[in-house]
């Protein structure tokens, strides 16, 4: 699963800073029907959750009236350089991570 | 002498009622071209103009990457052949005449070739996500660029082929191309507004399919709302279509990835 983060390379101690997350996933809804008429099974990303240095400063519950390839978008403030990690996981047990690292000065 | 002179006169005249023929075939003159990005809400105008929002980069970023992992039994890569060289532009003049074969390739049936004649690969199947990914890549390069299709020469038939399907009445709802896109565009249907159907935005990604298509799919999902047979893709129906249509957005820029409704 591919995924896309942006968050500032560089930020004040202090400073608010926006996080933006893009993930490559399909939502499958469990509502649509393949081209014979069976039901696909559900699997959308239930959970996305965001560390900050090891500290959850983000988690969301994900359902099946979210768009295919969810786009994420929330405020966090930068308090020490190091790595935001992103994880999440979908109905069918498949985990995702993606990091990036952030440098605060002041 | 006096017979080449009258010959060159003929010549010329002749030209000239070409050029006027040919600017006259064209259903919206040049000043009037409008992107389907101009028919959009201005939120997903806003997600396509946001490199990093717009979820069809997720598609340019794998085909980056795609790009320098070799294949087939030649283990060759694209970037192999293609060293240092820039594809800008490459995009905006396609689809266009093969000088080894002299057929006419879109993009999908360009990287194909290569796959099949240089890396001796399987080639990819359309509306795959590496073709897509792929054509992403390498239409994105050309952002910006005007679309510059050639028409003449070898295009020629294509370039005709293309025009008369574009105006051919298909299907039970007895419409063509034109009925919707040259005469009715910017009017309601539904609750859509009709667009002027210009391919520089593709491969796109589009709400009501959630995923990343092909022109061929985009001119598949007419047909179907029509009513008409769709055709296999990489059918030669389609790429001809695919070259009128490129001749018809002459001038306008490449978006890809774009996003529509």
């Amino acid at each position: 699963m591919a995924a896309r983060i942006q968050i500032p390379r560089e930020a004040k101690r202090g400073e608010v800073i926006e996080v933006r997350i893009l993930i490559q996933h399909p939502m499958e809804t469990g509502y649509r029907h393949d081209d014979v008429g069976h039901l696909i099974k559900r699997n959308v990303i239930k959970v996305l959750s965001c560390r900050y240095n090891g500290v959850e400063v983000f988690r969301a519950d994900l359902s099946s009236g979210i768009s295919a390839n969810p786009y994420v978008q929330f405020y966090t403030v930068a308090e020490g350089s190091g790595d935001l990690e992103f994880t999440w996981i979908d109905d069918e047990g498949e985990r995702g991570s993606e990091r990036q690292s952030i440098v605060v000065k002041g | 002498m006096r017979r080449a002179r009258v010959q060159l006169a003929l010549g010329l005249a002749a030209l000239a009622a070409a050029c006027t023929a040919l600017a006259q075939e064209r259903a919206i003159p040049p000043g009037e071209l409008k992107s389907g990005s101009a028919f959009l809400g201005s939120d997903l105008r806003a997600l396509q103009n946001d490199d990093f929002a717009n979820p069809g980069m997720l598609w340019v970023e794998r085909g980056e990457k795609l790009w320098s992992e070799p294949a087939g039994k030649e283990r060759l890569a694209c970037a192999g052949c293609h060293k240092d060289r820039s594809m800008r532009g490459v995009a905006a003049h396609y689809p266009r005449i093969d000088p080894a074969s002299g057929k006419l390739l879109d993009l999908e049936s360009r990287i194909n070739r290569c796959r099949s004649e240089r890396m001796r690969a399987e080639p990819l199947r359309y509306e795959s996500e590496e073709l897509l990914a792929l054509t992403a890549y390498l239409a994105r390069q050309s952002l910006g660029l005007p679309i510059a299709a050639r028409i003449d020469g070898a295009a020629r038939p294509h370039f005709e082929a293309g025009r008369a399907s574009y105006h051919l009445r298909r299907g039970q709802m007895n419409l063509s191309c034109a009925h919707c896109h040259d005469a009715q565009w910017g009017k309601r249907l539904l609750s859509e507004t009709i667009s002027q159907g210009h391919p520089n935005a593709y491969p796109a990604y589009r709400m009501e399919w959630q995923t990343m298509g092909s022109l061929q799919r985009r001119m598949r999902a007419c047909l179907s709302g029509i009513r008409a047979e769709m055709l296999p893709y990489g059918s030669q129906e389609y790429l001809d279509l695919e070259l009128f249509l490129a001749w018809r957005a002459q001038g306008l820029s490449i978006e890809t990835p774009g996003v529509r409704r």
